[in-house]
C-alpha cells in the first residue's frame, strides 16, 4: 500500500478526479471535460446534487483511509463554517484535503 | 470478496444477540460480532471484536476489518443495549448519559460506518432493536425507552437518507424476553407488561429472528422505515 508519503498535491488532485468521475458514472451522468478544474460541484449548473456530494466525499474518505491510511473526516463543522465552501470546486477540495492533511501532521495524528 | 453474505451484530456476547450469531451461521452466513467484554464460546464462521459501540474510533477499526478481510457487508443489525430501570427523581445523570451512549450513539455510529460499506454495492440492509417500552409508556423505563425512541426515529429518517444507495432501514421491537436485560426487574412487573400484550406471554429469540428475516430477504428492498412491534401492542 502507498503511504501517506506518496500523497502529494498531484495525487490527491487525481484521486479526487477519479472520484468525481466514478460519482458521475454511477449516475449516468454524461461526463463533462473534467480537466476543466473550474467545474463547479455545488450550486447552481453544479456537476452534482447533494446525494452525488455525499457519495463523493465517502468515497474520497475511504480511497484515503484504504490506499493511503489518512483516516480524514472532510465533512465536519469546520468545513460547514467556512464561508468559502471547500466542495466548491475540484480545486477547492483538493486544497482542502491537503490542509487537513497539514493540520494532521502538525497534531501529530498522522 | 467473500461469497457468503456478510452480517454484522452488535452486543452478541449473550441474550437476544447471541441468539442472532447462531441463527445467521445455521443459515450459511459469514458473522461479524461485538461486545465490550470478551466471549466465553467461540463458533465457526463467526468472528469477534471486542468493541464498544459508544466509541467512534473502535467501530471505524472494526468495519475497516470487515471491509479488509470480506470487502462486503450486506447486513447489520444494532442489538447492543443496555437498560437501567428506575423512577425518573431518582435517576442519576450519568445514568442517562451512559445508556444514550450505547443505545443511541453505538446505533448512530454502527449505521453510519456500515452504510458507508454497503453504499458500495449499492445494496444493505439494516435492523435496529427499540421495544415495546416505547409505545407502552412503561414506568420506570423513561430513559430507556426514550434511548430506544431516539432509534425509531433515526432509523425512520435513515430509511429517506439511504434508501437512493439500495439500503433498507428498519425497527423490530421485542416484548420483554428472558434474558439478562430484565434480570432484576421484579418478576411482577414483567407479568403486568405481559399482562397488557394482546398475546400474553414472554417473547423468545425465534419470535425476534423470525422478523428481522422479513426485514433482511434481498426481497424485502421495498420495505424501509417501519417498526413492528412483538406481542401485539
Amino acid at each position: 500500500m502507498p503511504s501517506q508519503e506518496h500523497l502529494d498535491r498531484e495525487t490527491i488532485a487525481r484521486l479526487v478526479m477519479s472520484s468525481l468521475h466514478d460519482v458521475l458514472s454511477q449516475k449516468d451522468q454524461p461526463l463533462p471535460d473534467l480537466a476543466n478544474g473550474a467545474v463547479h460541484l455545488i450550486g447552481q449548473q453544479a456537476l452534482l446534487d447533494s446525494l452525488g456530494l455525499v457519495t463523493l466525499i465517502v468515497d474520497l474518505e475511504q480511497r484515503l483511509e484504504e490506499d493511503y491510511g489518512v483516516a480524514l473526516v472532510l465533512a465536519d463543522e469546520q468545513a460547514m463554517a467556512q464561508r468559502s465552501s471547500p466542495f466548491r470546486t475540484p480545486q477547492a477540495l483538493t486544497e482542502y484535503i491537503c490542509l487537513l492533511i497539514e493540520e494532521q501532521k502538525a497534531h501529530g495524528r498522522a | 470478496m467473500a461469497e457468503r453474505e456478510v452480517v454484522l451484530i452488535t452486543g452478541t456476547r449473550k441474550g437476544i444477540g447471541r441468539c442472532l450469531v447462531d441463527h445467521f451461521v445455521r443459515k450459511g452466513m459469514l458473522v461479524e460480532g461485538c461486545s465490550r467484554e470478551p466471549l466465553d464460546w467461540a463458533l465457526e464462521h463467526y468472528t469477534h471484536h471486542a468493541v464498544d459501540v459508544a466509541d467512534e474510533g473502535q467501530v471505524k477499526a472494526m468495519l475497516s476489518s470487515i471491509q479488509r478481510r470480506h470487502a462486503r457487508l450486506d447486513i447489520v443489525i444494532n442489538n447492543a443495549g443496555i437498560a437501567s430501570m428506575n423512577h425518573i427523581l431518582l435517576t442519576p445523570a450519568d445514568t442517562v448519559d451512559r445508556i444514550m451512549a450505547t443505545n443511541f450513539r453505538g446505533t448512530f455510529l454502527v449505521c453510519r460506518e456500515s452504510a458507508k460499506l454497503m453504499q458500495r454495492r449499492r445494496y444493505g440492509r439494516i435492523v435496529n432493536l427499540a421495544t415495546v417500552a416505547v409505545p407502552m409508556r412503561l414506568e420506570g423505563e423513561a430513559i430507556y425507552a426514550s434511548s430506544k425512541a431516539a432509534i425509531v426515529t433515526l432509523t425512520q429518517i435513515l430509511a429517506y437518507e439511504l434508501a437512493p444507495f439500495g439500503i433498507t432501514c428498519n425497527v423490530v421491537a421485542p416484548t420483554p424476553i428472558a434474558t439478562d436485560l430484565i434480570r432484576h426487574v421484579p418478576p411482577e412487573k414483567i407479568q403486568r407488561i405481559v399482562d397488557r400484550l394482546a398475546i400474553k406471554r414472554l417473547g423468545c429469540c425465534g419470535d425476534v429472528t423470525n422478523v428481522v428475516d422479513f426485514f433482511v430477504k434481498p426481497e424485502s428492498d421495498y420495505i424501509t422505515g417501519q417498526v413492528i412491534y412483538l406481542g401485539g401492542v
